[in-house]
């Protein structure tokens, strides 16, 4: 691989000993789980260095997962945007196919990651948080294969929205737990694994789905995921001889965008965008939390949280389950603050015609996240030239989705 | 000496009390707390994501909330305490977001002003002490640490440095209000801790009945009751006074029995 070693001043340098990116991250948990934290963070620092676990996971990827996920050069797509653009504009749009991992996203490389740590640590129960449902599939999933037991927490709501999730879990295995307190979404599953770690804490490894939460989970999430970015660096550079112009990554905690930008940062021609969902629109109800929110502290870190003057957190809102978080991961919120990754985002409306758009245009049919990135790459290749090229997340594919599709379509299926 | 320290009288175990402000009638509530003859009260903060909290303190804390409770509010009613009972010390518990969103300065200023004397902090671990105690310490409000079965003695010295008021021993890994510690477990961990400092040593989690609160009183400086008393404004609404005075009062009886 040819991703650039990290340098001084560089963006590849975070967080601090301490967790830190910038003012953000940290450990911000329970003195119970203060322990358990740092007994992670030196095992992580531990399987880092060592052979032998890089193998195993490498290994995994490439079989189980079935890796490098291609590179597709979205040929129909660039032609149809550029129908819309002024003479000489229309960029090259290219797509990093995580979608065709095993389970379907990105998360399952996180998955195998942590669960290889849970087992060099000697936990013997897992326990994982999910909104839409995927990250709990690839919990399910890695549990399966490895013969360890498997205890999901999942808001009521988005048990009753994604029903055909919650099924695969069960046939893997897991026991899904419905967590009725507050809005019973994301937020509130996240809550419910904290108290279920906090008092299991002796056997129970939680798996962590997004780059968010206390230290180490952010970088180790990071580190995981940017198989996405150093494969598709290195994919690029063999099929076109050079860097893309700008990377476009949907948001939500922010794993598969810090995947994908993590191995760039250091490239200073490489433009980022970020895309968060705008749900109804930035002035109702959505999950922007970098464009509505402001900094506090949640769920172990301090990042960008959707809330009101008393810190109260507010209820996010995207028709994307796995957008649905009022909070960032921590590395997200320090990459605006100093101004290396730009972040827009995304109605639900938008998002949707984009998953119809990319059906049509290249018979692929997205995810309701990646969707938001594929509305924000239309955007962006009208005002870029025609030789430019953009690299798009494709993390996750939409046959979970096509249900809530349908009915934002008014169609009975 | 602070209103604090003086709380805690050699063998003179102290009975530490919790409810969450803005559910029921607070004012009342605390009151009865004083009259059923708790030594030191801490007043939650209602937070919306009360992780480690069970689902007691949780449903409080959305009464609280949903009955429209603000940072504000919370001020005034500790204020109003203070008027009232100058003498008995008050403590501020609940999570980092509220407490840090206007700055420590902020928090600290305001906690002066109430005549709050310290504050515990659910999800500040040392590790980010920056975050608030340097504040609150130059403030003069106790920064009250929490110590838990998983704190060995080699953290422990972590915990202790910054710490002020007492030590609060969280006799069980897990969230607020449902299993309780065995006895022996609490009396080793009691005497770890009391080897490391002369902090005085509250010790709370699973505590319920009379029996146990004297048990712990026999090795501990403090008991600590908290869901229990959740429970009461929960089941009698803003009519909870009675009942929370006539148990403080049966905690109080064992605890002074405990050591005599």
């Amino acid at each position: 691989m040819t991703t650039p070693e990290p340098v001084l001043n560089s963006f590849r340098n975070q967080p601090d000993d301490r967790g830190h990116f910038g003012q953000f991250g940290g450990r911000y948990v329970a003195e119970t789980l203060m322990p358990l934290v740092l007994d992670l963070e030196r095992e992580y620092r531990a399987a880092k260095q060592d052979p032998a676990f890089q193998a195993q996971f490498d290994d995994l990827l490439e079989h189980y997962v079935g890796r490098p996920s291609p590179l597709y050069h979205a040929e129909r797509l660039t032609a149809e945007c550029r129908k819309d653009a002024p003479e000489g504009k229309g960029a090259q749009i290219w797509f990093k196919r995580d979608e065709l991992n095993h389970t379907g996203a990105h998360k399952i490389n996180n998955c195998i990651g942590q669960i290889l740590l849970a087992i060099r640590m000697g936990k013997t129960r897992i326990i994982a948080e999910t909104g839409a449902g995927q990250h709990g599939v690839a919990t399910a999933t890695v549990c399966a294969r490895f013969g360890l037991p498997c205890f999901i927490y999942m808001g009521a709501k988005d048990i009753e929205r994604q029903q055909p999730n919650v099924f695969r879990m069960r046939l893997l295995g897991a026991e899904v737990i419905p967590v009725t307190s507050g809005a019973g979404t994301l937020k509130d599953a996240m809550n419910e694994g904290l108290r279920d770690w906090v008092a299991n804490v002796h056997d129970t490894f939680y798996i962590i789905g997004t780059a968010a939460g206390p230290h180490p989970y952010p970088e180790l999430v990071r580190d995981f995921q940017s198989v996405i970015g150093t494969e598709a660096r290195a994919q690029m550079l063999a099929r076109t001889g050079r860097l893309p112009d700008l990377l476009v990554a949907a948001i939500g905690g922010g794993s598969n965008a810090i995947g994908l930008f993590y191995p760039f940062l250091d490239d200073k021609d490489v433009a980022m965008l970020g895309i968060e969902a705008a749900g109804h629109g930035l002035d109702k109800e959505h999950a922007a939390s970098l464009a509505g929110g402001r900094p506090g502290i949640l769920h172990g870190n301090k990042t960008y949280l959707l809330q009101d003057e008393d810190g109260q957190i507010a209820e996010a809102h995207s028709i994307s389950a796995g957008l649905d978080y009022p909070g960032i991961g921590p590395e997200h919120s320090w990459l605006k603050e100093i101004g290396r990754v730009r972040y827009d985002s995304v109605t639900d409306k938008e998002a949707l015609d984009a998953f119809q758009l990319l059906c049509r245009t290249e018979g692929i049919i997205p995810a309701l996240e990646p969707s938001h990135a594929i509305a924000a790459v239309a955007r962006e290749a009208v005002k870029m030239d025609k030789d430019a090229i953009i690299l798009a997340n494709l993390c996750g594919r939409g046959d979970k989705d096509i249900f809530t599709v349908a009915e934002a379509l008014g169609v009975n299926i | 000496m602070t209103r604090l320290s003086n709380a805690f009288p050699a063998n003179h175990p102290a009975l530490v009390t919790f409810i969450t402000a803005g559910d029921g009638d607070t004012a009342a509530n605390l009151d009865a707390l004083v009259a059923g003859g708790a030594d030191v009260i801490e007043l939650g903060m209602p937070f919306t994501d009360p992780m480690a909290d069970g689902p007691a303190i949780q449903k409080a804390n959305i009464r609280s909330l949903e009955a429209g409770t603000t940072t504000a509010d919370i001020f005034a009613i500790a204020t109003a305490f203070r008027t009232r009972h100058p003498d008995v010390p008050l403590v501020l518990m609940g999570y980092a977001n509220p407490m840090t969103i206007r700055g420590a300065d902020w928090f600290a200023s305001e906690c002066n002003k109430a005549g709050v004397d310290g504050v515990i902090c659910v999800d500040i671990p040392p590790e980010e002490d920056a975050e608030l105690g340097p504040t609150l310490r130059n403030a003069g409000i106790d920064l009250i640490r929490l110590a838990t079965p998983t704190t060995d003695t080699a953290r422990l010295p972590a915990v202790l440095d910054g710490a002020s008021g007492f030590l609060y021993y969280v006799s069980v890994a897990g969230i607020t209000g449902l299993q309780q510690a065995a006895q022996t477990s609490i009396d080793e961990a009691v005497a770890r801790l009391k080897a490391y400092t002369d902090l005085p040593v509250a010790v709370g989690f699973g505590v319920r009945t009379p029996e146990q609160a004297a048990n712990i009183a026999r090795v501990a400086d403090g008991v600590v009751v908290g869901s229990a008393l959740v429970e009461l404004v929960a089941e009698h609404g803003i009519n909870a006074a009675g009942p929370i005075r006539d148990y403080v009062a049966s905690l109080k009886a064992a605890i002074q029995s405990a050591r005599s």
